[in-house]
């Protein structure tokens, strides 16, 4: 017995020893984990070695007990502090090259979203190396793929950065199931000023359908909708689908919808099962963000408009006529 | 307030790109080229700023080969009283990474002591979206990315209003910071032909990057560039029903 568990804790510390550890840096809203958080630590186990996690915040306690429970996660560090409510990036980051110092991470990951673009890249400059951003597969330890001009250039990069800096494409990874049971502790002591930056407030948009970012089905609307009331269509053919509700930059320009809507390369990267564009024609940076979906459907009156030249299924028709009738025939 | 606004030159976002065949990279040579969209919006805001009296000087930077003076005589004709360019050969130019990006930005405004940087959220040809950050990170300044309003804040502070992906939230930082400039911030105005002439009598300093003493050695090396996977068309159906019968048969709706 004594020597089974004397075998345990030395075969723990071999392994600890023999491999590398990767950090991904935890988003939440305070009562539960951010969906890309899952796909973070699925890309995070990809670079071949432990993934610790670490959860900062004014209730990091509770989100950190979530993280423990998620498959592949060994450690869940936990920073929780008032000072850290609403994760400034000017105050994690200081949390993160503390941890940085007592774990020496191989790499220092997140979730490409905007938490995680804020902080990544400004860890990157305390600790002195370049970072990668949206990272969409990994080859090894030191080889990665994301894209550029819109997605229409794949790079594939090596890494000689001592330490990595990484963001990961949350659509390109499938994300973390339950399964774990990662050990949590304390984070180490950070010195976090207050004083440079405070948090006034969010306007979330609410919404009972699924979260964009993470839906199966998404129908998006663009400018042949002609107005915010019309996005009723699309609102009503959503529910039916029990899909998520995206549009191109010309609906939110226009003013039908709010700016965390939109889909494409200056807003959400989306890959569902199934993708419903209505009324939209397909400029190059709206295909950066949901060609890699599944199955494509396009509703357009204009033949040639380029959505047809990515769309699996085509329909050319009057949105106003076929889109109720689409929502009718769902019944 | 000083404000340096970083402005890069790209290939216009209009042009649809080519690979080159060895797939080292993307042809850019004989395309047409343009201000980042994004930075457009960052020097827009920043002569704003200046308009209202909250900004005293607007001065444009680029980093890149000799064909970053266009942008920046395009910055200048668009209100910035100034401008630097930090010299680099075009080969030097195609490895540059974020991190040497902000180092140089860095080192220029602790030389003339900026209050305010100010970029655009992500340059188009890259989509990195990460100079902001890492200069913030660099300065140890505050950083406010992806702004979509920009206010006076009182004593000393800036609010900026910035839209994260559920929709918006708003910060106070303290001055100097960082901003990243969103797609909504403002509109930016067409330079005018009186003042793209005036544009040619502004000062541009040039300034070799081997004066300011920056490692521009890559941490990062390409190994391929390639063309993404290329979807076939699939073709029309007649009308709503055969798109119901489509989608059955797919199985996303059911029998």
């Amino acid at each position: 017995m004594l020597s089974a568990r004397t075998l345990l804790t030395r075969t723990a510390r071999l392994s600890n020893a023999r491999l590398n550890s990767t950090l991904v840096i935890a988003e939440h809203d305070d009562t539960k984990l951010a969906p890309i958080t899952l796909n973070a630590i699925t890309a995070a186990g990809k670079l071949g070695s432990d993934v610790s996690v670490l959860v900062t915040g004014a209730n990091a306690t509770k989100v950190a007990e979530q993280v423990a429970k998620v498959n592949g996660v060994k450690r869940v560090i936990v920073a929780q502090d008032e000072k850290l409510k609403n994760n400034l990036p000017e105050r994690v980051a200081p949390v993160v090259v503390a941890s940085q110092k007592q774990f020496n991470f191989t790499a220092i990951t997140a979730g490409s979203s905007a938490f995680g673009r804020g902080i990544i890249p400004r860890v990157a400059a305390k600790l002195d190396v370049s970072s990668i951003s949206d990272v969409t597969e990994v080859h090894s330890a030191d080889s990665f793929t994301r894209t550029m001009y819109a997605g229409n250039a794949v790079k594939k990069v090596k890494s000689t950065a001592p330490i990595k800096l990484l963001t990961f494409r949350g659509t390109s990874f499938e994300p973390a199931k339950e399964g774990g049971s990662g050990a949590v502790e304390k984070a180490p002591a950070a010195d976090i000023a207050t004083d440079a930056s405070e948090f006034l407030g969010q306007e979330l948009s609410k919404s009972e359908r699924p979260d964009l970012a993470t839906a199966k089905v998404v129908v998006s609307g663009g400018r042949g909708l002609k107005s915010g009331d019309n996005f009723k269509l699309i609102y009503d053919l959503a529910d039916k689908l029990g899909a998520g509700v995206g549009a191109s930059r010309a609906a939110v320009d226009a003013g039908y919808v709010p700016n965390d809507m939109q889909v494409g390369q200056t807003g959400k990267i989306v890959a569902p099962e199934l993708y419903i564009a209505i009324g939209i024609s397909g400029a190059i940076q709206h295909l950066a963000g949901m060609k890699d979906s599944k199955v494509i459907v396009a509703i357009n009156k204009d033949p040639d408009a380029p959505i047809f030249q990515v769309a699996d299924i085509g329909l050319k028709a009057d949105l106003f006529k076929a889109v109720p009738e689409l929502t009718a025939a769902l019944k | 307030m000083k404000i340096l606004v970083g402005v890069k030159r790209v290939v216009d976002y209009a042009v649809k790109i080519r690979i080159m065949p060895d797939r080292s990279g993307v042809f850019t040579e004989g395309v047409q080229h343009s201000m980042n969209p994004f930075d457009e919006i960052a020097l827009e805001e920043a002569v704003k700023l200046k308009e209202k009296k909250l900004a005293t000087e607007v001065v444009a930077f680029s980093l890149g080969g000799p064909k970053s003076a266009e942008v920046l005589r395009t910055a200048l004709a668009k209100g910035a009283d100034k401008a630097i360019h930090v010299q680099v050969s075009d080969a030097e130019a195609g490895k540059l990474e974020s991190f040497h990006v902000a180092k140089t930005l860095q080192k220029i405004v602790e030389q003339e002591k900026f209050d305010a940087v100010f970029l655009g959220k992500q340059a188009i040809d890259d989509d990195s979206s990460q100079t902001a950050p890492i200069l913030a990170g660099l300065l140890d300044w505050p950083q406010a990315l992806y702004a979509s309003k920009v206010e006076d804040g009182g004593s000393g502070h800036m609010k900026v209003t910035r839209e994260i992906d559920g929709g918006l939230d708003t910060v106070k930082v303290k001055v100097p910071f960082v901003l990243s400039a969103d797609l909504r911030l403002n509109e930016p105005r067409y330079a005018t032909l009186p003042n793209i002439m005036k544009a040619k009598k502004k000062p541009l300093k040039n300034i070799p990057i081997t004066e300011l003493g920056i490692d521009i050695s890559p941490q990062t090396q390409t190994i391929e560039v390639t063309e993404p996977p290329v979807r076939q068309a699939g073709g029309f159906v007649e009308d709503v029903s055969a798109l119901v019968a489509k989608l059955k048969e797919k199985g996303f709706v059911k029998a």
